[in-house]
């Protein structure tokens, strides 16, 4: 029993962190119908961020929590800013091109992300600083939880909650809810259709920086590589709930997360990444339209 | 075109891209001995290369814009570059056939084995790029884990020369074999797929194989691979290492040109022609009577054929294997020969496959800059010439309209 729940609850962990990034997946593919493969490099990028400007700010001696919240703050910024440019460099160019354009562009982006992160700084892993404190009142549940498991649940509900609201209730959410519905009807009853794709691929950025900054400091080492097995589980997680579903990317993020959990614990812990891509085929072969995407027949 | 308005664009690209590199390229930190280094010079760099690279992108944004309107209004034949008009003038095809053959032949006899060497793994993934052509540039299908059907002849020939002492050229037909049944296996689940979903499981399936080789230790050697294959033999006759060296690099020139003829062959078969129909319209091609599945399978399992015969090669010819050799990235390589030589043509892809593999070769201080210039270059020619360095002109009748009559 002890060991069943130490799964369920690191599943749930790792399941929350992939809903951050499937989100980011989700959302951009219901706007523009395109696997942003650079997203896991976005994700990457973040957790590099936060830690060169923890790092810096150690050096300079600031105080823990301003170094939490300053470095959280500067890896949104700049996730935010690299998909912002990503989307203007490479899709935006490639809106009207063939449907293989884009998939390729993603995949050099990806690519160039990658080694210019490991020429910038290094190959090598780093050192995450642990930046969160110790919760002394969750002393008494520490065989249950620790604090970094606890802050990764509470920020992603957090977040989640903040999303659904934003896309529910706010002028940007309509409009991308709209765009996502019929780009071209959108645009005729006056919807910024380009500025609807910034801010989609800003806020899911954002997403994925929140995750990246969690993972890292749950973990505590990065390097340049991390991004693309991140990118390709949370990819799995959105396909699994239905992609173009946001309540599908989470669930989907949970079912993964528990996946890869129980089975590492209770079959193997070498075929970890075989377990997600092996429920990637079953999903795709009984139900290609994901557990809560709904089934559209194409019209010609 | 050097404006105001366009100076004041390009000074904003500079500052924000300035900007946006700032953590990763100015600072960079140790965290173990808490110091800090600053590279300001880095910035100032961006900030030129932006400056004046963004002037570039734009005016070839423009160009390309012109060139697509032209198109649209159905007015003036674009003009032919100048590898394109090459590749098409009919007086050229035999001389440059004969050229390339001598050159070919001659090739070992001037330069020393290293060189054959490099050129023979530059032909092993001229066939690589060949294979994948089938796949992704004439069936449409995006196929991110190309190399594990390299992986399966590679390791077909080497476990079954250690089992069962089968030679180089009797594995060579069952490793294409048991790599077109890979093929076949993969395709079966995914064929409903669309395209975005079919590059994730292939991708995936690419990565399930060298995660199993690798672990599985008993079955393949586990991360340390396989040591001492066999190089291939002629009717029982073995050769020293240079003769070897040779001997496998004509090897590489038959397969190559029994590729191209193939392939070539192929381009205008029926099935041929049901690859590019798929690839352009699934739906269309489907009402017109064409077997989408059969159609699909087919262009997997014959790509994989040809993966599978080079990675029989490519045990032979290195002696030694390992799962390291077939990782993502050679998947990535594979398909950025396809897309640089421009998708469907076999001239381009076969030009694609040298300059891919000989350039970081015989530029060493690339080397390190090589999978960064590969993403950029990826991205640049979707941007900008989609149809790749040679584009694949398609047998067409066309109407033209008379001017007079009009």
């Amino acid at each position: 029993m002890e060991q069943f729940l130490e799964y369920f609850l690191s599943g749930l962990t790792r399941g929350s962190i992939y809903a951050l990034i499937a989100l980011g997946y989700t959302m951009v593919y219901g706007i523009i119908g395109l696997i942003n493969f650079a997203h896991g490099e976005i994700y990457m990028i973040g957790a590099f961020t936060a830690l060169i400007t923890a790092t810096a700010l150690a050096v300079m001696g600031f105080p823990p929590l301003a170094i939490l919240l300053l470095a959280g703050l500067a890896a949104i910024i700049w996730s935010a800013a690299y998909g912002f440019t990503i989307e203007k460099v490479a899709y935006k160019p490639l809106r009207s091109a063939q449907r293989l354009s884009p998939l390729i562009s993603a995949i050099g982006m990806s690519i160039f992300l990658q080694n210019y992160v490991m020429l910038a700084q290094t190959s090598d892993f780093l050192r995450f600083p642990a930046l969160i404190p110790e919760f002394q009142w969750l002393a008494p549940w520490s065989h249950i939880i620790n604090t970094p498991r606890f802050i990764i649940l509470a920020t992603t509900a957090v977040v989640m909650v903040l999303l659904t609201l934003l896309i529910r209730y706010s002028r940007t959410g309509k409009a991308m809810r709209a765009t996502s519905q019929d780009r071209e009807m959108a645009l005729l009853v006056g919807v910024n259709v380009d500025r609807v794709i910034s801010s989609t691929f800003i806020i899911g950025s954002s997403l994925a920086a929140v995750g990246g900054v969690l993972i890292a400091s749950y973990i505590g080492q990065i390097n340049y590589f991390v991004g693309f097995i991140a990118g390709l589980k949370a990819f799995i997680a959105a396909v699994l709930g239905g992609i173009g579903s946001i309540p599908g990317a989470v669930l989907g993020g949970l079912i993964l997360g528990w996946t890869e959990s129980f089975a590492t614990g209770y079959i193997s812990s070498e075929y970890e990444d075989v377990f997600a891509f092996a429920l990637l085929v079953l999903i795709l072969i009984f139900r290609p339209a994901g557990i809560l995407g709904k089934n559209s027949t194409q019209k010609v | 075109m050097f404006t105001l308005q366009e100076l004041r664009k390009s000074v904003i690209a500079a500052l924000w891209f300035m900007f946006l590199t700032f953590p990763i390229l100015v600072i960079r930190v140790n965290p173990l001995e808490r110091t800090i280094l600053w590279r300001w010079e880095n910035m100032l760099y961006v900030g030129l290369g932006v400056f004046f690279g963004s002037y570039a992108w734009r005016e070839l944004l423009r160009r390309k814009e012109r060139g697509l309107k032209r198109r649209a209004q159905g007015q003036a034949e674009e003009k032919t570059g100048f590898f394109q008009g090459l590749a098409e003038n009919p007086k050229l095809i035999l001389p440059a056939l004969g050229l390339v053959l001598g050159i070919t032949l001659l090739f070992p006899h001037l330069v020393n084995p290293y060189q054959i060497s490099i050129m023979t793994l530059a032909l092993i993934y001229v066939v690589l790029g060949l294979g994948l052509n089938i796949v992704v540039g004439q069936a449409g299908l995006l196929n991110l884990g190309y190399v594990a059907f390299f992986a399966v002849g590679a390791y077909g020939y080497a476990l079954l020369n250690k089992h069962f002492a089968l030679g180089f050229w009797t594995c060579l037909p069952i490793g294409a074999g048991l790599a077109g049944l890979f093929g076949i296996l993969l395709a079966l689940p995914v064929l409903r797929l669309r395209g975005d979903y079919l590059a994730i499981v292939t991708l995936g399936f690419g990565e399930i194989t060298r995660i199993v080789l690798e672990n599985w230790g008993k079955f393949s050697g586990g991360p340390t691979g396989i040591r001492g294959i066999p190089r291939p033999e002629f009717f029982g006759i073995s050769f020293s290492l240079s003769e070897a060296i040779l001997y496998i690099y004509y090897i590489m020139v038959f397969a190559v040109i029994l590729t191209i003829f193939v392939i070539n062959r192929l381009q205008n078969s029926r099935l041929g022609r049901a690859w590019v129909a798929l690839r352009e319209d699934e739906i269309a091609c489907q009402a017109m009577g064409i077997d989408k599945a059969g159609v699909k399978l087919s262009a997997f399992a014959l790509g994989a054929m040809w993966a599978g015969m080079a990675g029989v090669i490519f045990a032979g010819y290195n002696t030694y294997i390992n799962p390291k050799s077939f990782t993502f990235m050679e998947s990535v390589i594979i398909l950025s020969i396809v897309v640089l030589g421009g998708m469907g043509s076999i001239l381009g892809v076969v030009l694609g496959g040298l300059i891919m593999i000989l350039l970081p070769e015989y530029l060493r201080e690339v080397g390190n800059y090589r999978m960064l210039i590969f993403g950029s270059a990826m991205i640049l020619m979707m941007v900008f010439r989609p149809q790749g360095l040679i584009q694949s002109k398609r047998k067409a009748y066309e109407f033209h309209q008379d001017k007079g009559a009009a």
